[in-house]
């Protein structure tokens, strides 16, 4: 019971990361069509701009300060990147973005180094925040699944009961009328780009001292996020905290099933010993194979419901 | 600026061919094949620069006689076995006779081969290999090679000295073993189990995982599974930041359990590890920086002084010394000469006396076990990474007690 609780809860929070690392990709992708490939360096530049304000100014100015950043930059890789490429297509677009995470990387060494850096989690969140029978639940992971929370309240906000929120929408399906009554279509893509850039940076802040702020951190989620991506559906928000959640969980349970299909046949009564044909494929536990499941899932996905879970088929 | 200044010392050589006065000057040359690039770049920078410091004190202090000092370039591997042989061919071809090997066990075996087959093809013109930081057993073992030579002490040594201090420590009950799913993760585990159960038959064994390498984001579930078992002691070959994951969250969940491991050391993980590990994160090696106070002779401090970096690469003292000492002796730079010369040397290191075993080429060496604490001035003086936390000794094998028996049979040619 204990364990099956503390698994859920670690499940839940992992996935709710994974959320905040993937809704600014799909959210991006479902107004402009961009797919962008640089999404998860936008997250390891939130973390290295996190340190290193946080070593000037603290962790809660860096909380605000950094996403900030990471949206300009955001911005500004859209208008000067992004916008000029638009005419030629999405492939052009597409490998802007895929050769602009060599750039950031490179960056990230001549600035910060190779190295590690002492990221730290603030001394008022460290510690636990309360005890599941014997485990306790580390207050910093509470707090990161109620930034998630937030953030996903706030864009759901945002894009629904605004007026900015409503000429995204807008954006989306209807450009040239929208242009027609006055709005600066162009400036919206842009806007777009940055926040959900913004939202990156966001999961870089709260990522980057749960876990280790390093140059290849980018390399270690970019898969994951798009797996998210294309199993919640494409564009879709909704999709994303799904599908998040699911794979958090799915994640977490697998690790602590120790069992494999040798097992399964000894229950009933067939034994396999070390020396059988497939032994090693056989003997691998479900735990093992954990890290793969997102994967499976991916293709599982891809064959039943190819626009993924709650995403719209296209036409 | 460090890059560069390898870059030109790896462009000193081509212009030192055509400069026959330096012929006279009896220049020990050593290539280093290191990963100075890429995700590896800061421990292989490490390393380098330990080894040019170290051939700059042999320099000094004439450890090979006043005519002949060292000289050691880097060449980038790259990490990665096919690269680095073909970096080693490079060396050759500058004329360099004396090849160091760091990053990898998978590197070390392409070298390794690499080394015996131009020797083989090439006599009177052979190069010895210098492996200091690869702990593959089958290096010394059934891939043993006259032409090769061990410096840092295998994964077998390594886990009888972490069994040993398991079977002095009366807290510890149940022990987990956690690794990466590759060779190295698969090696530590099954020596640990069976080291274990001839030692301290008492220890329980609750459980043993594997995850993949690199690419677990959240040990959390990890931790839990730990914790479901009953474990007081985590057994881990893990390294860089699967390591400083594993740790990061079993601190954060309360998990009381001290974890030995091997690479706790190496650089990136001392930062990334910080408070978490305190008294809790224990490393088995062949030296620490606390660990003899009154042989390193201030090295530390002025390592880091020249450097900003940290001293943990105590070997590459060893691979100096021992070259130098049987220059000394043969009165030649010839590879072959020096490496029978080598064979069953001993040297005065900085934590003791050290020895070439002559059956394996395998340093046997004095091993500690020591644990991340809190700097403190006296025991623990020196901090790593400016982290504010140092190793302390728990306990110090003899290189006796440390050794272990080899099945290497190596081919010699005659001296």
């Amino acid at each position: 019971m204990e364990f099956l609780t503390i698994n859920l809860l670690n499940g839940i929070s992992y996935g709710l990361l994974l959320f905040m690392l993937s809704s600014g990709l799909t959210l991006i992708f479902g107004m402009m069509g961009v797919l962008n490939f640089a999404h998860a360096s936008f997250y390891m530049l939130g973390a290295y701009f996190a340190y290193s304000l946080s070593t000037v100014a603290g962790f809660w100015v860096a909380l605000f300060v950094a996403p900030l950043l990471v949206a300009v930059l955001g911005m500004a890789v859209e208008r000067f990147g992004l916008r000029p490429l638009h005419k030629y297509g999405h492939v052009s677009e597409l490998l802007f973005t895929f050769g602009l995470t060599y750039v950031i990387v490179e960056l990230v060494h001549l600035v910060w180094g190779r190295g590690a850096q002492p990221y730290g989690i603030p001394p008022e969140l460290s510690g636990p925040l309360f005890t599941v029978f014997t485990t306790e639940f580390p207050a910093y992971r509470a707090f990161m699944m109620g930034v998630a929370l937030l953030m996903l309240l706030a864009i759901y906000l945002m894009l629904t009961r605004t007026r900015i929120g409503m000429v995204i929408q807008a954006s989306l399906t209807h450009p040239d009328m929208v242009e027609a009554l006055g709005h600066n279509v162009p400036r919206t893509f842009m806007l777009v780009f940055g926040g959900g850039c913004a939202l990156a940076g966001l999961a870089g802040v709260i990522g980057g001292n749960a876990f280790v702020t390093e140059p290849s951190m980018a390399a270690a989620v970019g898969s994951i996020i798009f797996v998210i991506v294309v199993v919640g559906g494409m564009g879709s928000l909704s999709g994303a905290l799904l599908a998040s959640l699911l794979i958090g969980i799915i994640q977490t349970l697998a690790v602590a099933l120790d069992y494999s299909l040798v097992d399964l046949m000894a229950l009933f009564d067939i034994e396999i010993g070390p020396m059988a044909t497939g032994y090693q494929f056989l003997s691998l536990t479900i735990s093992q194979l954990a890290v793969a499941l997102p994967y499976l899932l991916m293709v599982l996905v891809l064959i039943v419901r190819p626009q993924g879970l709650l995403g719209q088929a296209e036409g | 600026m460090k890059l560069k200044t390898s870059i030109l010392a790896a462009a000193l050589p081509a212009l030192m061919a055509f400069a026959p006065t330096f012929a006279w000057a009896e220049t020990i040359r050593i290539a280093t094949i290191e990963s100075l690039t890429g995700t590896f770049a800061p421990i292989g920078q490490n390393r380098l620069e330990t080894f040019q410091f170290m051939a700059d004190l042999a320099n000094k202090e004439d450890w090979a006689g006043p005519d002949n000092d060292f000289e050691v370039t880097g060449f980038d591997g790259k990490a990665s076995p096919q690269e680095s042989v073909i970096q080693l061919k490079r060396a050759i071809d500058q004329g360099y006779r004396y090849i160091g090997s760091g990053n990898g066990s998978n590197v070390a075996f392409a070298l390794v081969d690499a080394v015996n087959k131009y020797n083989r093809r090439n006599p009177g013109k052979e190069v010895i290999l210098f492996n200091y930081s690869s702990i593959d057993p089958d290096l010394t073992g059934s891939k043993c090679s006259f032409h090769a030579f061990h410096f840092d002490a295998n994964t077998n040594m390594k886990i009888e000295v972490m069994a040993s201090a398991i079977k002095e420590d009366p807290a510890v009950k149940k022990v987990f073993i956690i690794g990466q799913d590759y060779s190295h993760g698969h090696q530590v585990s099954r020596t640990a189990k069976s080291a274990l159960e001839r030692l301290a038959p008492d220890v329980e064994i609750v459980g043993d995982d594997l995850h993949p390498v690199g690419s677990v984001k959240d040990f959390a579930p990890y931790i839990a599974k730990i914790k479901a078992s009953g474990a007081d002691t985590v057994i881990t070959g893990n390294w860089g930041s699967d390591l400083a994951l594993l740790v990061k969250s079993a601190e954060s969940a309360g998990l009381d359990a001290k974890f030995y491991t091997f690479y706790a050391n190496n650089t990136g993980s001392p930062t990334a590890i910080g408070a978490s590990g305190a008294d809790r994160v224990k490393v088995v090696t062949n030296w620490h920086s606390n660990a003899d106070f009154d042989t390193e002779k201030g090295i530390v401090a002025t390592y880091k002084e020249k450097y900003d970096d940290d001293l943990y690469m105590q070997y590459l003292e060893t691979v100096v010394g021992m070259l130098a000492q049987a220059v000394k002796e043969t009165g030649s730079l010839d590879p072959v000469k020096n490496a029978h010369a080598m064979e069953g040397m001993t040297f005065e290191a900085m934590h003791g006396e050290v020895e070439m075993r002559a059956d394996d080429h395998q340093l046997q060496q004095p091993l500690y076990v020591a644990t991340w604490t809190k700097t403190d001035g006296e025991t623990v003086k020196y901090d790593q990474e400016n982290t504010g936390y140092g190793w302390k000794t728990d306990t110090k094998l003899d290189r006796e007690a440390a050794s272990q028996p080899t099945v290497c049979e190596m081919d010699r040619p005659e001296s």
